[in-house]
């Protein structure tokens, strides 16, 4: 492989797995941000309960949001110094806005959030983690306003070698604003799936917490209805601001590829202007698909959920939420390949040839770095789903967040 | 002014950040006991959150206000720079994950991923300082990892009590506490800014240089609440 491709595979590495991780925290962050509005409001055990054990898998998962995030920040400099180069005055504004008006405040409560439980006036706790949920809110903002401009760049002009930022304000438009609320929703179908189906996993192995696991399957499975019917609504939405390009690659239509190509070709001159079709046609069809799959379980649960003894004993019920955890997941991704693939073979659409954007690394060094990060990632990935799943299987009595027990090993240990 | 906020954000970095990769580099001297490690590692706990953010706030303004630096900066320290990133990744995988399974084997596998993170992490930073100075970075690289060392010791010193708060001290010969962190801290700096003066940092301005200087007044009250709350000395164990 060239180095160009293995940049992208090491870009999409990269990226694939940090949006696995993120997608779960912003969905989590939002329920653990609820259930602790009730808990602070009703002083009710169980919802501070709950508050511990969903906000530890919470921060199990932010965790290796976070490393991924921080690869795929230093990413852009790293292999794409061309993207940098050209694009940077306009999408390293909008970037560097995400680090600094969210990401920053985010990290920096989320540690006062951990680390302070116990210490802080418990309304000021409470104000934390609604920071930290905006934040991330607001960190996806930054993200997907930069990823709009690459989809569709607007406010620049172009001087020599290189893009001015000329207007602000026309990067948030109305395709990347609606790019946001379908991420953001899409977030919250992840999380609420997450929830409903682990706390089916408790009762149908007939927990002795059955308040506890009662009431979050019912806050999970009652908002993924709304989660999915806006992550659909926004989805549907945003294909009125799809690239002719992809469109075409969407409908399979040879016809409308060759159209599209002779469109490009007669503004920018010969060349090949396609995305890999058949992909981008697949990865979409498998996003719209798996989000009717999604909206049948949601919409069944929430019927059987109106049922009465259903939550506590309804045997499909339970099978349904714990077998739809990975579903959103699968989705999210399947969206994410639809977006980036049929946006190629252009870094940014229309001005910067993805070949061009690459940094002047050698083969040897991308192949040794994607070897570095995707055998981390990899590692990452596997410790991180087999210790969310210990973690939400325990009993939410051992929670260690929030605890004033903490873990006793008493054995030697090795110095220097 | 965009010179100043970029190295008002990647000093900070390397001041706040080094303590927390020094402290990590030590924890074998530091702590001798799975009780002590524990310890040790509540005294960084809280910042390292807060801290690393300001490396992230550094690409940041780099990619906003210098994205041609940043280009050449990184992708012409590639090694260095992958380096780092990898080490930090197994740094904080250590953090996040050595309490959450008891078990000697586990907790015993992570401190070891976290001190040889911490080192890697102090010596890539190294690299990539010395980097923009000299043709061959590779000794001071080191040395410069080494007084991240040092400023850990300094800041474990501050933070710890009884044995530990002694063990850390002993290494710091006859200087005080506050004194060792100022220098260690001053010595970081100095190189930071040597290093910085290496780079070509003219720019045309931006339009986000006025977002980001009305912003960090904030960033600031933030990160002073959480040294605020954790301002006493650790007695105990914390989440990690």
């Amino acid at each position: 492989m060239e180095t160009v491709e293995l940049a992208r595979l090491q870009f999409a590495v990269t990226a694939g797995a940090h949006f696995l991780f993120v997608a779960l925290t912003l969905g989590l962050a939002t329920l653990v941000a609820i259930t602790q509005t009730r808990a602070t409001l009703s002083n009710s055990p169980v919802h501070t309960r709950m508050v511990r054990f969903w906000g530890q898998l919470y921060i199990i998962n932010y965790a290796m949001g976070i490393v991924t995030g921080i690869v795929m920040e230093f990413q852009f400099g790293l292999s794409w110094s061309g993207l940098t180069h050209f694009a940077g005055d306009v999408f390293g504004a909008s970037l560097a806005l995400e680090t600094l008006v969210a990401f920053f405040v985010e990290s920096t409560f989320l540690g006062l959030w951990i680390f302070g439980w116990g210490r802080l006036n418990r309304w000021a706790h409470l104000a934390l983690i609604w920071v930290v949920t905006l934040t991330a809110y607001a960190s996806a903002f930054w993200i997907m306003i930069s990823n709009s401009f690459l989809q569709n760049p607007v406010g620049y002009e172009q001087s020599g070698d290189r893009l001015e930022l000329t207007d602000f304000g026309a990067l948030i438009n109305e395709g990347a604003l609606t790019a946001f609320g379908h991420v953001m929703s899409a977030g919250l179908v992840v999380g609420t799936f997450f929830m409903a189906g682990v706390s089916a996993w408790h009762l149908r192995r007939g927990t002795h917490e059955q308040e506890f696991f009662r009431k979050s399957l019912r806050l999970g499975l009652g908002l993924s209805l709304p989660a999915v019917f806006l992550a659909i609504s926004f989805g549907g939405v945003s294909f009125d601001f799809l690239q002719p390009t992809k469109i075409a690659a969407w409908a399979g239509d040879q016809e409308r590829l060759s159209e599209a190509q002779a469109q490009m070709a007669a503004q920018l001159g010969p060349g090949d202007y396609l995305p890999p079709a058949g992909a981008v046609q697949g990865a979409g069809m498998a996003m719209v698909i798996l989000a009717i799959v999604m909206f049948i379980v949601s919409a069944i649960g929430v019927i059987l959920m109106s049922f009465r003894g259903a939550v506590r004993r309804s045997r499909v019920l339970h099978w349904m939420l714990m077998l739809a955890i990975p579903i959103p997941f699968l989705t999210t991704i399947a969206g994410w390949l639809f977006r980036e693939l049929g946006r190629q073979p252009w870094a940014v659409f229309g001005l910067l040839r993805t070949e061009d954007a690459v940094s002047h690394v050698t083969q040897g060094q991308m192949l040794t770095s994607l070897i570095v990060f995707s055998t981390l990632f990899g590692l990452l990935m596997l410790v991180n789903y087999w210790l969310l799943a210990r973690t939400a299987r325990r009993d939410p009595s051992d929670v260690a967040l929030g605890s004033d027990k903490p873990i006793e090993t008493p054995a030697p240990a090795l110095t220097y | 002014m965009e010179p100043f906020i970029l190295a008002f954000f990647g000093l900070g970095y390397l001041v706040l950040g080094g303590a927390d990769i020094g402290v990590g580099m030590l924890l074998p001297y530091l702590g001798r006991s799975p009780r002590e490690r524990r310890e040790v590692i509540a005294a960084i706990a809280p910042f390292f959150l807060g801290n690393e953010v300001w490396l992230v706030a550094t690409v940041g303004v780099l990619a906003g206000l210098f994205p041609i630096v940043e280009g050449e900066l990184l992708s012409g320290n590639y090694v260095a720079v992958v380096a780092l990133l990898g080490s930090w990744i197994l740094r904080d995988m250590a953090l996040w994950l050595r309490g959450r399974v008891p078990g000697r084997g586990w907790q015993l596998l992570w401190d070891g991923v976290l001190v040889a993170g911490s080192w890697g992490l102090a010596v890539s930073l190294g690299l990539v300082l010395a980097g923009t100075v000299l043709d061959m970075p590779l000794l001071a690289g080191l040395v410069i990892a080494l007084i991240f060392a040092l400023h850990g010791l300094a800041f474990a010193s501050l933070r710890l009590s009884g044995t530990l708060r002694r063990r850390a001290g002993a290494l710091l010969g006859g200087t005080g506490e506050w004194p060792a962190y100022a220098l260690t801290a001053s010595a970081i700096a100095v190189i930071a800014v040597v290093s910085g003066l290496h780079l070509d940092l003219s720019t045309a301005g931006s339009m986000i240089t006025p977002v980001i200087l009305a912003i960090i007044p904030f960033l600031v009250a933030a990160q002073a609440w959480v040294w605020w709350t954790f301002r006493g000395r650790v007695t105990g164990p914390s989440y990690l």
